[in-house]
């Protein structure tokens, strides 16, 4: 039997399926990833990219429907998965599954696409504390997506590009808006494409280490979400706390579903 | 298992009782009676002394009125923008002026000018509210008292001198103003009233502590803006008796506010007042708001008991302490005023942090939701720093953006996502989602 996870983001689906499995006979369980399946929603509806997903990470993984007993949303758009049976929130869903991935760590940030935030959670993967941000995108992975735009570059050559500078160049971490002005100052000012590119990773990661700092920062810091793909912003991030290594889980885009998932398994 | 419910017998009186309020202040000239403006923490006793046909219009329970009616509102803020006032600045105040540049009342006809402004200067916003509203009535007299002299715990004879001899210097102003002369047992009466109202107001209050809560915030909002509208008045602290003898008797019954009681948290400074359904949100989960220092302290008085409790402060009679002059009363009242416990924190963050602690531990609050208040300035003044406090004590403690009057800075989808999280780490489902 399986127990399914899924991340309704605000620009992608992630489903993962867990498989109760049993070691050595004993009744001791442990749950493995059977299937993880991502998709964008484009101009599908939120329920119909939920179906769809769904139904296409079942295909991929060759499971059948009915062998998943239990389905926890999460994400923005959890609410909108109609035939899940139970749905968490990212911050809950998030810390269990990155303590799952990452056992050492009792801090977690996560950069989606929407919103950055700052977990501190205990050894089982629950959350102690967390902060966020609100009604701003400059702590999210949209906002640098956006800012990769202004500079015209890929997502990847932005990361990349922002590793070759040693500029430091502060910028307004506080407003989208305001920073995407600065930007293009900052292009009319011939300012090289890496310095600018580094001066956005830089904010982005001052402001989700402040989020971090607010909750506390204890342990080791895992990092999840899909700015973890973003090398540039990995290392600004590592300056930014002021420590040498950050954890990356293997998949950091599919932490979340896997932390539902797992919530599903402990039938929570 | 649910606890047994029923609504407040005196909700009803309550809303009555508000309505007239501003009714009265826009009929009051014909009469040939007296209207002045002022904050909630204006010592209104002081102008009841000139007859018993003054009455008052409240600036921040005007603004809340008026944020829960959103075209208005909206209308309100557009004009004070427009004139030139700035976005950041306090909501309420935007809205207060919004309604004088309209020239609409929200309880029928045109804003009904005051005939002087009356207020007290601890809120950075304050002084500038009714500096800006004279101006734009044309020059409305207005006379500041500034009560900034320390916290309470740190009062000297100077700082209660220097407040008392302003609110002295304030009746002669008075006299001189309207043309009257000023009525000692008028004032007197109006003290004790004051007085009454609330320390009755805390004892409320301190019903909440009872399981399950007698009350829930968004009920005593209706009830405790009585005290921000005319905390001196008879009429609050006869209402305020009566009400505080209905609670006892929901306690004696077990009667609930919320009668899937799980979960209790407290919130903190003005909610957002066009979204309140937070609060019913809340109950999904079994979670009651039990109050918060803002309800509890914004008008009520209180003291620390001899056992170490919190509780409403005793009344100077009871003590044996009589009031027979202007002065004697004059100076018992700006005691009482200065040791009002939401003027605390203006000093020390820390304050505030040690009385939200008090509330957690003797309501039995299980969380502490901060609302991080961009429509007011003061109240919002050190929130960040309560949040550590509390955090460091090991209370569970969240933070949500928002503005009290200016629902351009509150995202109610976001807020409840984040509610959602709260209520996870306390180990809550949305059980009761059509309770």
């Amino acid at each position: 039997m399986y127990s399914a996870g899924i991340d309704m983001g605000s620009r992608t689906v992630k489903v993962v399926f867990l498989e109760e499995l049993k070691v050595d006979g004993a009744p001791q369980l442990k749950w493995g990833v059977k299937g993880k399946h991502i998709m964008f929603p484009e101009d599908l509806d939120a329920d119909q990219a939920a179906e769809k997903a769904f139904d296409e990470a079942l295909q991929a993984a060759g499971i059948a429907r009915d062998k998943v007993t239990r389905v926890v949303a999460t994400g923005a758009g959890r609410k909108q998965v109609k035939f899940a049976t139970a749905d968490v929130t990212e911050v809950s869903a998030g810390a269990k599954g990155a303590v799952f991935m990452c056992p050492t760590a009792r801090t977690v940030i996560d950069v989606g696409a929407e919103e950055g935030r700052g977990i501190k959670a205990d050894g089982d993967g629950k959350v102690v504390d967390f902060a966020g941000n609100e009604k701003c995108a400059a702590g999210a992975g949209a906002f640098a997506e956006s800012m990769s735009r202004a500079l015209q570059l890929s997502l990847k050559d932005f990361g990349q590009a922002s590793l070759r500078s040693d500029k430091t160049i502060p910028m307004n971490a506080q407003c989208t808006v305001f920073a995407e002005s600065e930007v293009v100052s900052l292009i009319h000012s011939s300012t090289p494409k890496e310095d600018i590119a580094k001066a956005v990773l830089d904010a982005v990661a001052s402001r989700v280490t402040a989020m971090a700092r607010r909750v506390g920062i204890e342990g080791e810091v895992a990092l999840i979400g899909g700015m973890v793909h973003n090398v540039g912003f990995v290392q600004s991030l590592k300056t930014a706390l002021g420590v040498d290594q950050v954890l990356l889980p293997e998949m950091p885009e599919y932490v979340s579903a896997l932390g539902a998932a797992l919530l599903a398994a402990e039938n929570k | 298992m649910t606890y047994p419910t029923e609504p407040l017998k005196c909700w009803k009186k309550a809303k009555e009782l508000r309505e007239q309020y501003y009714i009265n202040f826009a009929k009051a000239k014909e009469k040939g009676g007296i209207r002045w403006s002022g904050s909630a923490w204006a010592l209104d006793a002081i102008p009841a002394g000139l007859g018993n046909d003054v009455y008052s219009l409240t600036g921040e329970p005007y603004g809340a009125a008026i944020a829960i009616d959103k075209k208005f509102n909206k209308e309100c803020q557009d004009a004070a923008e427009s004139y030139g006032f700035a976005r950041d600045l306090c909501a309420y105040m935007r809205t207060y002026w919004g309604s004088i540049i309209l020239n609409k009342y929200p309880f029928g006809g045109e804003f009904p000018k005051p005939d002087f402004n009356f207020q007290t200067q601890i809120c950075c916003s304050h002084a500038k509210w009714y500096q800006a509203a004279s101006t734009l009535e044309h020059n409305t007299p207005t006379f500041f008292i500034d009560v900034s002299v320390g916290a309470y715990n740190t009062l000297s004879k100077e700082g209660l001198d220097y407040v008392t001899n302003q609110g002295l210097e304030a009746v002669e102003w008075l006299e001189k103003t309207t043309g009257r002369k000023f009525n000692d047992e008028l004032f007197i009466e109006a003290v004790k009233n004051e007085m009454r109202s609330t320390s009755l107001w805390a004892a409320i209050c301190c019903e909440n502590k009872a399981k399950p809560a007698p009350l829930d915030e968004k009920t005593m909002y209706s009830l405790y803006v009585l005290a921000t509208l005319s905390k001196s008045s008879k009429w609050c602290a006869d209402f305020y008796e009566e009400c505080l003898d209905e609670v006892k008797d929901r306690v004696k019954r077990g009667i609930a506010a919320v009668p899937s009681e799980r979960c209790r948290v407290m919130s903190d400074t003005q909610p957002p007042w066009g979204f309140l359904k937070v609060f019913r949100y809340l109950e999904e989960y079994g979670a009651v708001s039990i109050g918060s220092l803002y309800t509890f302290g914004l008008e009520g008085i209180w003291e620390t008991k001899p056992d170490g409790s919190w509780g409403p402060r005793t009344l100077p009679w009871e003590k044996g302490i009589e009031m027979h002059t202007r002065e004697e009363a004059m100076r018992l009242y700006c005691d009482w005023n200065l040791s009002k416990p939401q003027w605390q924190h203006f000093y020390d963050p820390r304050l505030k942090t040690e009385m939200m602690k008090t509330i957690v531990k003797e309501w039995g609050v299980d969380g502490v939701m901060l609302h991080l208040n961009r429509g007011c300035e003061g109240l919002s003044l050190g929130i960040m720093e309560n949040r550590l406090g509390l955090a460091a004590a090991g209370i569970p403690v969240m933070t949500f953006e928002g503005n009290m009057g200016d629902e351009r800075e509150f995202d109610l989808v976001r807020t409840q996502n984040r509610v959602d999280s709260f209520m996870e780490t306390l180990d809550l489902k949305r059980e009761f989602a059509h309770a």
